[in-house]
Parts: C-alpha cells; structure tokens; sequence
C-alpha cells in the first residue's frame, strides 16, 4: 500500500498531467481540515490544550516532512532533527534581531525563513549524502546528526550550549492588532502554516518530481534506465524535506520560544522515525496520525504512568511486527470494505472483541503496573491505586487477580478470532460499486 | 480519501476529548507545588529521589505541623519533564492550568534557564496567573546574575559560592602544590572551571593548575586516559564537577589508574553513586555541600532523617535543602497572608531569614534571590556515619564548614520588582 | 614516552572491546544484509545478567551463564520477531532492531530501576598488575586483553576450520548461492544471531564493571558501534577488528593529548582576539582535541563513505 495505490482507490482523483493538481473533490478534506482546526480552541480552551496541539501541529509538519525522505523516497534518515533544529536556531536568531536590532520582521513570515534556511543546509550536507541510497545514506545521515549534535554544545556563539537560545516572539512588529502574547494566537498562526505546509507537501508529491521519487524508491537502476538520475531525485526530494522541516523548526522557535541542543540531538531523530512509522509510511495522512497519537502518549500517558516509555515501546515492537503499514494502514484496510458497502459485516465481531481487547490491554498494564510497584516502591508504601482501586501491590492476590483476568480475555479473544476473520473475508469479497 | 479523512478527523475529536478531561482541574482545597523533574529516562534516578523529598517534607514539616493559613496542606503534584525544556515548558503550561502556582525545578542548570525565562514572560503577559518558581538544585551561577528575575528563587548553593568554600579549605592545606581541574563540556562545567581558577589564584597563587580541561558531556564511555593524564601530571588534587554516570566512570578510571590523592567533587554521592565508589573511594572522595547529615546536628534533623530512611528505604537525604524550600515556603505563604498573590509571597521570601533543620542559618539575598548559608566539605567514609548512602555502609561526614559561605559575594543581578 | 605506551595499552583494550561487539554485528551483518541497532543493547543485557549473577553466585559463574542468556534471547528474537519482520524488507528490519534498542532499555529500568549498579570486579583480579611511571595497570584490564583474544581466536577457529564456518564464510561473499545450495539458512541465521548476541553479552559482562553498568549504558556504545564496522567495511571481519583497534587508540590518544587549537592556529600566523568575551570565533580559538575526540569517529565515518562507501576493507557495496 503506497502512495500510488492510495490514488487508485479513488478513481475519480486527479492523475499527474491531466487533471489540474486539485479538483474540488480532493479540496473538499482540506476544506474540512480548515474548519476542523479552526473550531478545536472551541472545545479546548486551556493553555496547556493548546500547547499541546501546537506541539501536536509542529510534530505533524515534521513527521510529513520525515516521510517525503521514507516513505516517498525510500530513504531512511537517523539524523533528521538536524535540519527542523537549525531552521529553529536560525529562527530564534532572527527573533533577537527583531528584538535588539529593530530588524522589521512581522512573525507570522518567521516560517518562510526558517524553511529557507532549512533548505540551505538539506542543500549542502544532500550535496554528498543523497549520492547513495540504504545504508550508506542512513549511516552518513547519522554521522551527520551526530556531529551537528555535537557543535552544538561546542560552538556556543551560535548554539548557546546546553542552554540554548531563548528569544521572545512579542518584540516585532503587530500584524492586524496580534502580538503573539496569548498562546490562542499562536495557535492559528501554527495551523495555518500546518495548513499550508502539508498542502505542500501533499502536491509536492502529486508532482512529476513526487511521482519519480516513488519509482526510484522501488527501483532505482529501472528509473535510471527512463532517464531519471536516481541521485538528483534524492537531492532534490532531501531538500524538499529540508524546507518543511525548517519551517517546523520556525514553529518551535514561535512556540516554545527556546531552542536547545535537544531539538538536534539523536533522541529527537529517532522518536520522528518512531512516529512516522507508527503512523504509517505508506499513507499520506499516516505521519498525521502517528503525531497526533504520540503526542498524546508522550504528554499524557506521563501523567499517569512512569512506564509510559515501556508502553511506547512495546507498541511500536508489535507495530513493526504486524502491522508494518502502520495505524493508517490499519484504517485503510477498511476502505475496501466501505467502498463495497459491507463495512457493517465487521461491526458485530469488532464489537464482541472490543470489549475483551480493552480488558487484556488493562489487565495487562495491571500486571506490569504491580510488578514495577512492588519492585521499586519504598517499604511502608505497599499501597498503590490503580484504575481507582487502591491495593497492596506487595500481596499476592492483586497481581494474580490480574494475571487471571488477562489470561481470560485472552483466551476470549482467541475464540472469537476465527468469527472476527471470516467476517474480515467476507467484508472483502464483492465486487467494487 | 474524503471518507477516510472524515473517519480520521472522527478519532482526532476523540482523542482530543482525552486531552480535554487532563487538562481539568483538581479541587483547590491544597496548595499544591508542582514538581517539575526527570521521572523516566537516564536522569529518573535523581528525579524520583527529589519527588520522595518533597513528598516527606511536604508532609513531616508542614502538614504534621498544622499546614498554612490556619490549615491549608501541601500537595506535591509531580510531572515528568523527561530532563528536556521543550517537555518542561509543556508540563509547566499544564501545571498553570491547574490551578498551581509555584514551580518547583532542580534537575539541569539548562532547564532551569528554559523554565525561568518561561515563568518571566508568563508573569507579565498573565498578571492574574502568576507563578513562582523554586529552584532547589540547578547551580548555574547565571541565574542569580545576568539571568536573574523577581519570580525565581534559588536554594541550593551556586556553583560559584560552593567553589569560594571549597577553595577556603584547600587554601589552609599546604600540602596541595598542584591542581587538576576536569569538567563537562557545557556551561556548569564551565563555570566550576572558571570559579576555581579565579579563587584559587587569589587565595594560593603559588598552587600550579596542572591541568583545566573539558569533556563531552555522557559522551565518554571510557575515563581511563583522562585518569592516565591526571595521574601523569603529579596533581596533589583534582576538582571535578561532573555529576551521574560522567561522575562514575571519571572517579572509578581515576581511582583504577593509580591516583592516591584527593578529588573533590560536586555531586560524587548518593543514586547508587556512593555504593559504586564503596572502600575505593575512602579517603580520596570528598563533596561539597550544604546540609550536614553526618554527625546530626540535632535530634530533630536525626529524627526527620531517620524517618525519611524509614519511608524511603531505597533513597537517601541526599538533597537536604528541599526540606528548607518547604519551610520557608510555608513560612512565606503565611507571613504574605494569600498563597495567590505571588508578588506579595515573592518579597515575604524576599531577605527572609530561616533556621535550617540542618543546623545553618539562611538568608534569602534579596540583590539576587540566592540562598546564603553553610557550606561543608564532606568525606566519603564508613567511620562516624550515622546516615549512610545506598544502603552500603558509606556516607557523607562533614570535615570542614564554611558559615555563611560567599556572603557579600558580588551579583550582576538587576532586579526588577513588579 | 611512558604515557604514550599506557595509552597504547588501554587504546587497546578499548578496541579489543569493540571489537568484541563489532565481530557479531558484522557476521550478523554479513548473513542477513541487516545492521542490528540492539546490538549494544545486549551488551547492556550482558552487563545486568551479569551483574545479577554475581550478587548470587560470584563473578565467575556470571561470565560464563550471562552470555549464554544473552544468546538465548538473542535467538528468541530472531525467530519470533526479527524472522517475522524479515519479509516486509530491509527498512522494517531495521526499524524493528531501532525498536528493539528503545524497549530493552525500557525493560532493563524496569527489572534494575535508573541507577547505577555497583557490578565489581571480582576480588581475585582487583590489583594493579604492573606501573608504568605512577599509572597503574590493574589486573582485570589484563585479563580482559587475554578473554577478548581467547574469544576471537575461537571465533577464527570455526569460522576457518570448521563446516558450519565455511558454510559462514561462504555465506559472507555469496549469500544466494549458499541458500541455493540446499544449506538450512533459518537455522544459520538464528544460531549467527544468537552467537552474535552472546559475544555482546561477554563484552557486557567484562565492561559492566569498568565502564558502568546504567540504563544508559547501551546508548551510549550504540552507534559508535555502527560507525566502526562502517568504517571497516560492512561484513568484513578483519576490517572490523582494524576499525575496532583504531577507533580504540583514536579515542584514547584524542583524550589523552590537549592539543589546542589556538596553537595550531597561531602557527598559521593568525592573532588570537585580545577580548575573547565578544569574538565571534571564540569557540574556535578555545577549542580542544578532547572536546571532540568522542566525535571524531563519526567525522572519519562521514569521510570513508562519502569517498569509499564500501568502507576501508568492504568488498560489497552496501
């Protein structure tokens, strides 16, 4: 399931060269979109709500921005922090201008710029990293992040070591009235560049250039035969993804209005491949999703549990493990069954399993809950609480009471896989309306 | 595509719900500190530590003792900040929602700066929202200086003052003919560096530093040609103010290479460090530090640790100046008469002076809002140590104290009050 | 002088630890066209096993059953996890051991918690062996020299004397031809794997107690690592035990020697700035070899590919 076939599904979506690149019918999920983000400060209206859907919307650019290099050009990078880090630097640079040297910059254009510096450097360290493919890309790639990473705590003129550069986004000029002080305003100006850049991104790769990226991704020596010089598909491709990457940088830069060495480190690289891949690298909108669900996890899951990380974990172990198209590709697997109208033969089994599936992953969290407590809780606090209930983590009872439970609804689970599968057959079997 | 987008915006929504019902506040019935530090990740160690100190002093110090305001209690709410600014400005936005208003942060000088910065512009675009900010451990010297603001408070010891104490000691033993100084690449290893060339030039210019450099910082996986060179330059001592697993592997490759004198340190104690040294360390290792443990400077300090080591088994007191933040929180909070007007709690703990559980005197400096109080040189031994570290034996005994260390110690703080 | 032969030797030390590491990676490489990201992360396995033997049974017990765990499990995964993801391609596998790095870190805090353990060398090999002008050279370092070589020299064994090494062997220059030869290439690769894994776990457990034995400990190793056997050339083992030794002196002799590089500048005929408060090129001027020296493999690595992607001793192009 790749890009392309993701376009076959919908027969009546425009094809590269003949249709205009955006027909009303494909306008109509962007037009949504608008209204969508444009009503979320409705519903949550908090401070914290909305950092966390900037935090959301700079990771979703970034991610979309990660995956023109995965999951269009085939490319894995383990050292992509470097590109949206240094457009934020520069960024957060040119905010002290603003502020200390009457540099005219009104905030909302900052983006522009930090993509454009984005752009310069994916031009450069592409300029010999893009000339392979595989493992000698992913391994300069994370050289490459690594030496970035590294200057960053040396060279503290630019950097401002393990600190960082702090600037204030409220110093420049006003634009219609805004300042940028309340976070709400903040939050338009991040939605409205998310916007903008995933349209973007999304008819970067409905371009002839897009399109190329895709077959050198599944064959480079074939694309080279058509004329295609694999190397410059991949430069270019690198740069594209530089630029969206700088201009999430920039966003970072407005909202966080801090910049540290963390936001070039590995640890940043390699939770944006995380992301990407939970979500989906074959799907345009998997990026999205797999930002939108870890975010959440990551602020908060926190809240809740220590072991959010072991849950991370795990869910990405089994993600690579068996559904390696990622949630996206869990959803669209569904489109098939909708588009022949037999969606509802899953309704009853997905109903009948739900119900087991979320008690063995909470029995199951219980078990490992209990276990962490009892083994590193201080004596004297025995007592833990989970879901409510308050117990002795260091009693026997509890922890087989969670066991049995998981045990159970596993086996429950089992016995109604085989209805769940023929169901699955069934819903896919037809003929297309 | 449409459709799908359509069902994608669907699990958006409900996942926004969750994010909806997080973001609710807690009844206001506490005054509630939010607790802002590593709880997962390489530096949890630290973090889970300083959480189980504020909870038990929280509770033995202010709550057992009749609460503020006529009865109010601490609650401690703690929040994972992963050691990253980006997750601390977060959590610090969710706390605000909260309802929260005093920010408690210790772990990296370099968070310290995101969230001082953050709580200074928060302040003055929300002037009804007002937080403070309690800083009881980064030591970065900027943050009482060039960094300074109205809201942030420091309790710990700056690097600057820990070095002025360190350096009075070393300067009476005439031994010492040549240091070596080794740090971490980044601005606390810096600073320590800087301190102890400025200091001990002026009280022992004829001590030789046959050595001042700096390493990556948790870059180094193996200390032993960093030890090799030390032990090659002759140093009678050498300062050091790297901390966690930089602080292991540079002792124990210092140690194994053959170094017979004393290194004196920072942050060589507690967390499994002190258990990791064990009889190695004996008579080599030496901190620096505010808060004597060892011996107990009086049944109440004796009976507050001994508690702790009660509750707490698997942690040690090894930050003893959370204990004064309650304090002189509690302190401050009841003299300003409101726990929601931070200018008028900020200038109570403005110049508050405080009899510390630990037996020193503190004085909140208004200049520059830094702690002044007493500051030990401690050994790392086995004898006379009635509280020892990691359960091994070991423990923190104090040598020598410097009262009321770094007193009119000079500021570049400009503090501008509201 | 005396300096430069105690760096010698621990620069040694350092690389015959690595490679230690490296030799698996590179035949796990070699059979299965993957880089394995865990790799140091059973090391890090190697170091707690190890550890938690020795607080039951003593060290040496440690030595010999860590590693073995370690290889078990290493095996384990390759057959219910890394054989599964295996038929989605080269980029999921890849990103599977990526994962497999992020969970086993999860796990290890979640057995031993975040501190440091206080894993000791054994009491019978805690003394300094000999002096070379004050620098001590203890006992364990020797013997680590003498495991590592005892190791590698087994390993040399089956590989060039035994079936099953042809067979290895043969798989490193033409892995189809190997599989068309009727050989039970699952088989081989669950056992290169587990074997892999377990000389990591022995570089665990004789690390553990020198370099620490922390949650972190694997990050830490984790790419410098890949770096080597890129260096070296992906599958050849000689060119990883090249790279090994060389990273390992590198890393040593950069930490042990303050080059400056305001001297280097200065013999260029360039004046330092008098205020070095504002300058702009501040950073520069005060620059130290070891501040960089945990980065210059990564900067060697860079260089080898962008001029010679086969790495220094690679017959195959990646």
């Amino acid at each position: 399931m790749k890009h392309d076939t993701e376009n076959s599904t919908v027969p009546s979506a425009a094809q590269p060269g003949r249709a205009p690149l955006i027909a009303m019918r494909s306008a109509l999920p962007w037009i949504i979109a608008a209204v969508a983000l444009a009503l979320m400060p409705v519903v949550f209206a908090s401070g914290s709500a909305l950092t966390i859907m900037n935090q959301m919307a700079i990771t979703i650019i970034f991610a979309l921005a990660y995956n023109m290099l995965l999951g269009q050009a085939g490319m894995l990078s383990f050292g992509h922090a470097v590109y949206m880090g240094l457009g934020g630097f520069f960024c957060m640079h040119l905010l002290n201008q603003v502020e200390y040297n009457e540099l005219y910059l009104p905030l909302p254009l900052l983006p522009l710029f930090g993509g454009l510096f984005g752009l310069i450097f994916a031009f450069v360290i592409g300029s010999f990293s893009t000339r392979r493919a595989g493992t000698v890309f992913a391994m300069i790639s994370l050289g490459v992040g690594e030496l970035i990473a590294a200057c960053s705590i040396i060279i503290v003129v630019f950097f401002g070591g393990e600190e960082g550069v702090s600037g204030d986004r409220t110093m420049g000029p006003t634009v219609f009235g805004f300042d940028f002080a309340s976070q709400l305003e903040v939050y338009y100006l991040t939605v409205i560049w998310l916007l903008l850049a995933a349209l973007g991104m999304y008819l970067f790769s409905r371009t002839p250039i897009g399109r190329i990226a895709n077959a050198v991704r599944d064959n480079e020596e074939r694309a080279e035969f058509l004329g295609y010089s694999q190397r410059n598909v991949r430069w270019i491709s690198f740069c594209a993804s530089g630029f969206f990457c700088g201009i999430a940088g920039a966003l970072f830069a407005i909202n966080f209005e801090i910049l540290t060495e963390e936001n070039l480190n590995l640890a940043t690289s390699g939770s944006i491949l995380l992301i990407t891949f939970l979500g989906g690298v074959g799907f345009f909108l998997g990026p999205v999703i797999g930002a939108v669900v870890f975010t959440l996890l990551q602020t908060v899951l926190s809240l809740y549990t220590e072991l959010w990380q072991l849950y991370l974990g795990i869910l990405f172990v089994l993600t690579v493990m068996f559904f390696p198209s990622g949630l996206a590709g869990l959803l669209a697997m569904h489109v098939r069954p909708w588009k022949i109208g037999k969606l509802g033969l899953l309704a009853r089994p997905y109903v009948q399993i739900a119900g087991p599936g979320l008690i063995f992953v909470l029995a199951s969290a219980a078990v490992l809950e209990i276990l962490f407590h009892a083994r590193h809780a201080s004596i004297g606090a025995e007592q833990m609480s989970l879901y409510g209930i308050s117990f002795n983590s260091h009693a026997v009872a509890p922890l087989a009471f969670a066991l049995i439970v998981a045990a159970a609804s596993l086996f429950i689970i089992a016995r109604l896989a085989p209805a769940l599968l023929e169901a699955w057959g069934d819903a896919n079997h037809g003929d297309s309306p | 595509m449409s459709r799908f987008t359509n069902a994608l915006m669907g699990s958006l929504f409900g996942a926004g719900a969750l994010l909806g019902s997080t973001a609710a506040s807690f009844g206001a019935d506490t005054i509630k500190v939010a607790f802002i530090d590593p709880l997962s990740g390489p530096f949890a160690a630290t973090g889970t530590s300083g959480l189980a100190h504020y909870r038990y002093a929280a509770e033995e110090l202010v709550n057992k003792t009749g609460g503020v305001l006529g009865g109010t209690k601490f609650e401690i709410v703690p929040f994972d900040n992963k050691i990253s600014a980006k997750e601390s400005l977060i959590q610090l936005k969710v706390a605000i929602d909260q309802g929260i208003r005093f920010i408690a942060q210790g772990n990296s000088s370099g968070v310290a700066n995101a969230i001082t910065d953050a709580v200074k512009k928060h302040n003055r675009r929300n002037p009804d929202q007002r937080v403070l900010f309690l800083n009881y451990s980064a030591v970065d010297p900027a943050l009482t200086n060039a960094k300074c603001n109205f809201w942030h408070f420091r309790f710990d010891a700056n690097a600057d003052i820990k070095m002025d104490a360190l350096t009075d000691v070393m300067a009476t033993d005439t031994g010492i003919k040549k240091v070596y100084l080794i740090g971490q690449d980044y601005s606390f290893g810096k600073a320590v560096a800087a301190a102890a060339v400025r200091f001990l030039g002026e009280k022992r210019p004829d001590i030789e530093i046959v050595g001042n450099e700096l390493h990556p910082i948790g870059k180094v996986k193996d200390f032993t040609p960093y030890a090799r060179k030390i032990v090659s330059s002759g140093a009678d001592a050498m300062i050091t103010g790297n901390w966690g697993s930089d602080m292991v592997g540079l002792g124990k490759a210092v140690i194994g290479a053959g170094f017979k004198n004393p290194i004196y340190t920072y942050y060589a104690a507690s967390d499994g460090i002190t258990k990791t040294f064990g009889k190695d360390g004996e008579g080599k290792l030496k901190l620096v530090m505010e808060g004597q443990l060892n011996p107990p400077v009086s049944d109440r300090a004796a009976a507050y640790t001994k508690g702790f080591k009660a509750q707490y088994p698997d942690f040690d007191i090894g930050q003893p100046r959370i204990a004064n933040v309650m304090e002189m929180l509690a302190k401050a909070i009841n003299k300003a008469g409101s726990a929601t007007d931070m200018v008028k709690v900020a200038s109570a703990l403005e110049g508050m002076e405080h009899d510390s559980i630990w037996g020193s005197k503190i004085t909140m400096r208004p200049q520059d809002h830094q702690a002044i109080q007493n500051v030990h040189i401690m050994a790392h031994t086995a004898n006379d140590v009635t509280f020892d570290f990691d359960n091994s034996g070991f423990g923190l005994k104090v040598e020598s104290t410097v009262e009321m260390a770094a007193a009119d110690s000079a500021t570049s703080c400009n503090m501008k009050r509201p | 002088m005396s300096l430069f032969i105690v760096n010698i030797l621990d620069g040694f030390v350092t690389g015959l630890l690595l490679f230690m590491l490296c030799s698996g990676l590179t035949l796990i490489f070699s059979m299965m066209g993957v880089l394995n990201f865990a790799h140091a992360s059973f090391y890090m396995l190697g170091a707690y096993f190890g550890y938690q033997i020795s607080t039951i049974v003593g060290f040496w017990p440690g030595l010999l059953l860590a590693p073995i765990l370690v290889g078990v499990i290493g095996a384990a995964i390759e057959r219910y996890g890394l054989r599964r993801v295996h038929k989605f391609g080269h980029v999921p596998e890849l990103i599977f051991t990526f994962g497999l790095a992020l969970l086993i870190e999860e796990v290890v805090q979640f057995f031993w918690g975040k501190s440091q353990m206080a894993f000791e060398a054994p009491d019978v090999l805690n003394f300094s062996a000999f002096s070379i002008a004050g620098n001590a050279f203890p006992a364990y370092k020797v013997f680590m020299i003498f495991v590592a070589m005892g190791v590698f020299l087994v390993l040399l064994y089956i590989l060039t004397k035994t079936r099953v090494g042809m067979i290895i062997q043969a798989a490193l220059s033409y892995p189809e031809t190997v599989q068309n030869l009727g050989h039970n290439v699952p088989l081989i690769f669950m056992g290169v794997f587990g074997v892999g894994t377990a000389m990591a776990g022995i570089a665990g457990v004789m690390a553990g107690p020198v370099l620490g034995t922390f949650p972190g400990m694997a990050v830490v190793l984790g790419s410098i690592v890949f770096v080597t056997i890129v260096i070296g050339g992906l599958g050849s083992l000689w060119g990883a035990l090249f790279a090994s030794l060389l990273i390992g002196w590198l890393q040593t002799f950069a930490a042990s020697y303050n080059v400056k590089m305001a001297d280097i500048l200065m013999a260029f005929g360039l004046n330092q700035p008098v205020d070095m408060t504002t300058s702009m090129l501040r950073d520069l001027w005060s620059l130290t070899l070891p501040q960089i020296g945990p980065i210059l493999p990564y900067l060697l690595m860079v260089f080898v590919l962008a001029f010679r992607p086969q790495g220094l001793f690679g017959k195959r192009e990646t």
